[in-house]
């Protein structure tokens, strides 16, 4: 992934077509990795990708919907844009889903979508979507280019758009007759005009002030963590802001990791698969201070029991997200980091909060995580915590959609911020490999493991393709339980035990279809061949599946059941 | 409570859409919305007019137009000192005997007789949107042929009086 010097796009290697300079503009915005898949109406940029090898990578996926997904993995790691390219047309429907995950969850995404020449947009022209209208509603901004002179604008203020505020994905849709058009003078330096886009970033003195002051008559604060401070790249200052004050603090699945999960003041994740001490202390505080969480429905629960006697702090970027879901009565449109720093600055006094601390820590310590080792098999969260165990707590983690996704955002402790890779919003099943490769190829020094779902795996597994092509020492765990386990789980808990069309009675060889692949795959049926296996497939340098048969009836809990409130978790005892 | 609502936006294609598909979106009922150009090339001014439920419905409507790249401004004018109006054209079914009836109708309204044919008359009225319905349930016993409305269109008198709190909700810092 190493770039050569960057050709500027004033020399006298001038662009010769539309796609030559959008080109030029990406390596001017400093892209290295290029997500893709080639197709008619982009054939003129993959011509000028041809061109510019040696000075930008391009990867080619198996599946639009993988380069998409592994986009979203790198944009999550490296807080840079995921770049994107795929073809009109059905190409650009295969990107509809990670779109839509990347707007969900704000990740910042450029994508580049070819589409008809100009002169037969409107016509039904072979390949020709609306993509523009398809995706008005899935992303921060897009854009159609209709002259080759508003390339280098539009391009700019998309990697402005993608990546500033909160952050999300931008399309910009390129008629073939622009990327092929010839160029007949090299577009003038451009600025960023967009009188419409102003994010706020600091936070209103006074707001701080009254917030500032709020904590100092708290008796029951807590903080609600969201991944508004990975974007911000606040995670010290946020543990800082709480040790200071001690102030508890609740994260949500997105934010794992803000906050060592080894520090006493952690409560773990909160919402429907949380913690019970978590949960509890956001219904029972009396300050609640929300930093970059949006209040999502698997957060809060019922909303009217949600932390219903505090009252509500909320730091965030995007104003819209503030008082959305729930009332609050200190609003702060801010940076997550811009708040944090105000608020260390201030001089009210910090409450006192030993006995609330005390009350929280009787919750940790007689309501704990826990589950069953059974004899006849692997426990999954056994699974979980090998795999930890094994990585020292220090790997990036994606994962799939579904009870495994759970498990890992239970047991895998993350102590650094920036490891957790995982769809929150939107719920993709088909995420966690495709996305594992993007994490891979931005951070190419870390051990990167993919906890995926034996259902999920099979939505994107082409991409094995990619990981054995470019060398990426991926490490791919099927939590192997036979089933769509959390369609299962909500059948047999929600539904009288219907078990509908949940069951995978029949599934791939897992091992043969790795080797088909050129990659090692190991069948794991025991924690004792597990135990054995695990460090050797950890230490080799190479991508290995490891196809792990777990129990089929484990469970998720606590479990706040759909509509019941935060305080209302089953399962929270082993019974 | 219906909410007038005046947006400045760019004027780039695609604008209207993106408008009217985040309202239908989010569960915002429009009841009626215009757009034209203004004084400024390339800025056009729209003016919509909707239900919601209550005020917190009001302020996630604002915020969410007001996120859109291409909206420049967003102000809930409903309470202050305004000029609004629609236009509305009325065609009435009848022969050239009623006009002289009609126009007694319609004259109190400064509506007028823009088109006149064997069978029917059109009438054209400005005004604000409950005096065109007065008008409107006032000819119906002629028997109305066709209405065509353009919906509201408003912006902010000259002068302001400094009696309520003015809200907007462009920011909230
Ligand atoms: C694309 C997509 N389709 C359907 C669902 C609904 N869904 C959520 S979890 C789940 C089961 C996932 O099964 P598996 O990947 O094996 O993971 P497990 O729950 O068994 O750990 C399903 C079908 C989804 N989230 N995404
Ligand atoms: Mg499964």
């Amino acid at each position: 992934m190493k770039v050569e010097a960057k050709p500027d796009v004033q020399t006298s290697t001038a662009p010769k077509t539309g796609a030559d300079l959008l080109i030029d503009l990406l390596i001017n915005e400093g892209v290295e990795t290029l997500f893709g898949y080639p197709g008619g109406a982009v054939l003129p940029i993959y011509d000028a990708i041809y061109r510019a090898r040696g000075s930008i990578k391009h990867v080619l996926f198996r599946h639009e919907q993988g380069s998409i997904h592994a986009a979203e993995g790198y944009a999550r790691i490296t807080g840079k844009p995921g770049v994107v390219i795929a073809t009109s047309g059905p190409g650009a429907t295969n990107l509809v889903t990670g779109i839509t995950d990347a707007m969900m969850d704000s990740l910042p995404l450029v994508i580049f979508t070819g589409q008809v020449a100009r002169g037969v947009i409107g016509t039904d022209a072979f390949q020709e979507a609306d993509v523009m209208a398809i995706t008005t509603p899935i992303t921060k901004h897009n854009y159609q280019v209709q002259n080759i002179s508003d390339l280098p604008r539009i391009v700019k203020e998309a990697f402005h758009i993608a990546s500033t505020g909160r952050p999300g994905p931008v399309l910009i849709d390129i008629p073939k007759d622009i990327s092929a058009g010839e160029l007949s003078q090299i577009p003038e330096e451009v600025t960023i005009h967009l009188p419409g886009y102003q994010p706020t970033t600091k936070p209103n003195p006074l707001q701080i002030k009254k917030l500032a002051d709020a904590i100092s008559k708290a008796m029951k604060p807590v903080i609600l963590a969201g991944a508004g401070i990975l974007h911000g790249k606040a995670s010290k200052e946020l543990t800082a802001f709480a040790e200071k004050h001690k102030i508890p603090v609740v994260t949500t699945l997105l934010g794992l990791g803000t906050i060592p999960a080894t520090n006493p003041l952690s409560l773990g994740m909160g919402g429907m698969h949380g913690t019970y001490s978590a949960n509890m202390a956001m219904y029972e505080a009396d300050l609640l201070i929300n930093i970059g969480a949006r209040f999502d429905d698997r957060l809060t629960g019922n909303l009217k029991h949600f932390a219903p006697n505090a009252k509500v702090a909320h730091i965030d970027v995007d104003p819209a997200e503030i008082g959305k879901n729930v009332p609050t009565q200190i609003p702060i449109v801010s940076d997550s980091k811009e708040a944090l720093v105000e608020l260390m600055n201030q001089t009210a006094e910090s409450p006192d909060t030993v006995g609330w601390l005390e009350t929280l820590n009787k919750y940790k310590a007689e309501f704990p995580l826990w589950y069953k080792h059974n004899p006849n098999g692997m426990s999954p969260q056994w699974l979980i915590e090998a795999i930890h165990k094994v990585t020292n707590g220090d790997a990036v983690v994606t994962t799939d959609v579904g009870q495994h996704q759970m498990w890992a955002a239970q047991y895998y402790n993350f102590e650094k911020p920036h490891r957790w890779v995982t769809s929150g919003g939107l719920g993709t099943m088909g995420f966690g490999f495709p996305a594992a490769i993007g994490a891979q190829m931005a951070s190419p020094g870390s051990t990167v493991v993919a906890i995926v779902g034996d259902a999920g795996f099979q939505m994107t597994l082409q991409e094995l393709s990619v990981i054995y092509e470019q060398n990426l020492p991926v490490k791919i765990i099927i939590v192997n339980n036979g089933a769509l386990g959390m369609v299962r789980q909500w059948q047999e808990l929600l539904h009288g035990n219907r078990i509908s069309e949940s069951i995978l009675n029949t599934q791939p060889d897992f091992v043969k279809l790795a080797e088909a692949y050129h990659i090692r795959g190991l069948k794991i049926e025991s924690q004792e061949e597990l135990i054995t296996k695990l460090p050797e497939v950890f230490a080799y340098d190479g991508p290995v599946l490891m196809d792990c048969r777990v129990l089929q009836q484990e469970k998720v809990f606590p479990m706040i059941a759909p509509g019941k409130g935060i305080h209302e978790m089953i399962g929270v005892k082993p019974s | 409570m219906k909410r007038i609502i005046s947006l400045t936006v760019q004027d780039r294609s695609g604008v209207l859409n993106r408008v009217t598909g985040l309202l239908q979106r989010r569960q915002f009922n429009i009841s009626s919305i215009s757009v034209g150009p203004t004084e400024t090339e390339g800025i056009s001014k729209m003016t919509l007019v909707v239900e919601v439920e209550d005020e917190q419905r009001l302020e996630q409507v604002t915020k969410q137009l007001n996120k859109q790249i291409d909206v420049l401004k967003v102000s809930d004018i409903t309470d202050k000192a305004i000029v609004a109006r629609e236009l509305a054209l009325i065609k009435v079914a009848g022969s050239s005997q009623l006009r002289s009836e009609i126009n007694g109708i319609i004259d109190p309204f400064r509506a007028l007789v823009i088109d006149v044919s064997k069978d029917s008359l059109t009438i054209q009225i400005t005004g604000r949107p409950d005096k065109i319905d007065a008008l409107i349930d006032l000819l119906r016993p002629y028997g109305i042929k066709e209405i065509a409305r353009t919906g509201l269109t408003a912006f902010l008198r000259g002068h302001q009086p400094q009696v309520n709190e003015l809200t907007t909700y462009s920011q909230i810092k």
